[in-house]
């Protein structure tokens, strides 16, 4: 099976990530990736601890949100193209939020004698709040 | 600022982690990956040679060190936030690999609060390198102490 491939030719600036959707974000799924991180943090999943510290509710781990954009990211790119990825938390993700990750290219350059290209990374809510402002660098193959 | 702050330099205890499969299957469903590279190994082979975890995997360390590596911050962890992460990927890893991570304290930085007092973002950096020796990656993470709250007159 050939699976398509981006090639650093085929690129442009300003090209569009296409964007990756979590509809309705469940506490299942915060507990889940408490369980597969190993990060047991109470705020994420226990109501009585999240209230007592002022919170509504419980929130979904900075680094759950990261992993939807690094999934977004590397359908794109590709797993082994991925140089670099950096992520800014800018707003708490809670229970029911639909998270939607995207990002465009900015820049096309040569490093280290690859051929490489960076962007900016988002992750918003359904309200259009940014939870992630993010980058990357990936280095691509050529035709 | 006057002087370098103490923190900076300050490193924890050496953490080995192996990276198992199971794990990163595991990982990959937590975060709604269902890339067939992180399921299928005869792809992962052909495609990426072996199966690589997904990029923000090595915040598993805990599992490995039980917080054992945990470097004093020096910060009230009641207003501790993580406020970035950045991964810098210089070598491949793949499953059946071992990871030893190596953190200390790269900088400390003072701002003023957005509603009045002083914040500290401090950065603890992660370099790994796999058993033969060979970075392969770094981990950067910045931890914000929020400025103190003023009391409330509500």
């Amino acid at each position: 099976m050939e699976r398509k491939k981006l090639y650093f030719d085929d690129v442009k600036e300003g090209d569009e990530i296409p964007a990756f959707e979590v509809k309705n974000l469940s506490r299942t799924d915060i507990v889940k990736y408490a369980g597969a991180s190993g990060d047991f943090n109470p705020i994420h999943h226990d109501q009585t601890f999240a209230e007592a510290a002022r919170y509504p509710t419980v929130f979904s781990h900075g680094m759950l949100n990261a992993g939807f954009v690094s999934k977004c990211l590397t359908d794109y790119v590709g797993r082994p193209a991925l140089r670099r990825f950096k992520v800014r938390f800018t707003s708490q993700v809670w229970p029911g939020d639909t998270i939607t990750c995207g990002g465009k290219v900015t820049k096309k350059h040569e490093e280290k004698g690859e051929k490489r290209i960076e962007g900016e990374l988002f992750a918003k809510n359904q309200k259009g709040e940014a939870v992630i402002q993010g980058s990357f660098v990936a280095a691509l193959p050529s035709r | 600022m006057e002087g370098k702050d103490e923190r900076i330099g300050r490193t924890g205890k050496a953490v080995t982690m192996r990276v198992e499969h199971g794990k990163i299957r595991e990982f990959a469903r937590a975060i709604k990956d269902d890339n067939p590279l992180y399921f299928d190994e005869d792809l992962a082979k052909r495609e990426a040679g072996g199966v690589m975890p997904p990029p923000t995997f090595t915040m598993t360390q805990a599992f490995w060190d039980d917080g054992q590596s945990r470097i004093d911050l020096g910060l009230d962890m009641r207003r501790v936030l993580h406020g970035e992460q950045e991964f810098e990927y210089v070598r491949p890893v793949y499953a059946g690999d071992s990871l030893i991570g190596q953190g200390r304290i790269s900088g400390v930085e003072k701002r003023p609060g957005k509603r009045g007092g002083e914040m500290t973002l401090v950065t603890l950096e992660t370099e790994y390198k796999n058993q033969r020796g060979e970075i392969c990656m770094y981990s950067r993470s910045t931890i914000i102490e929020t400025a103190k709250p003023v009391e409330k007159k509500d």
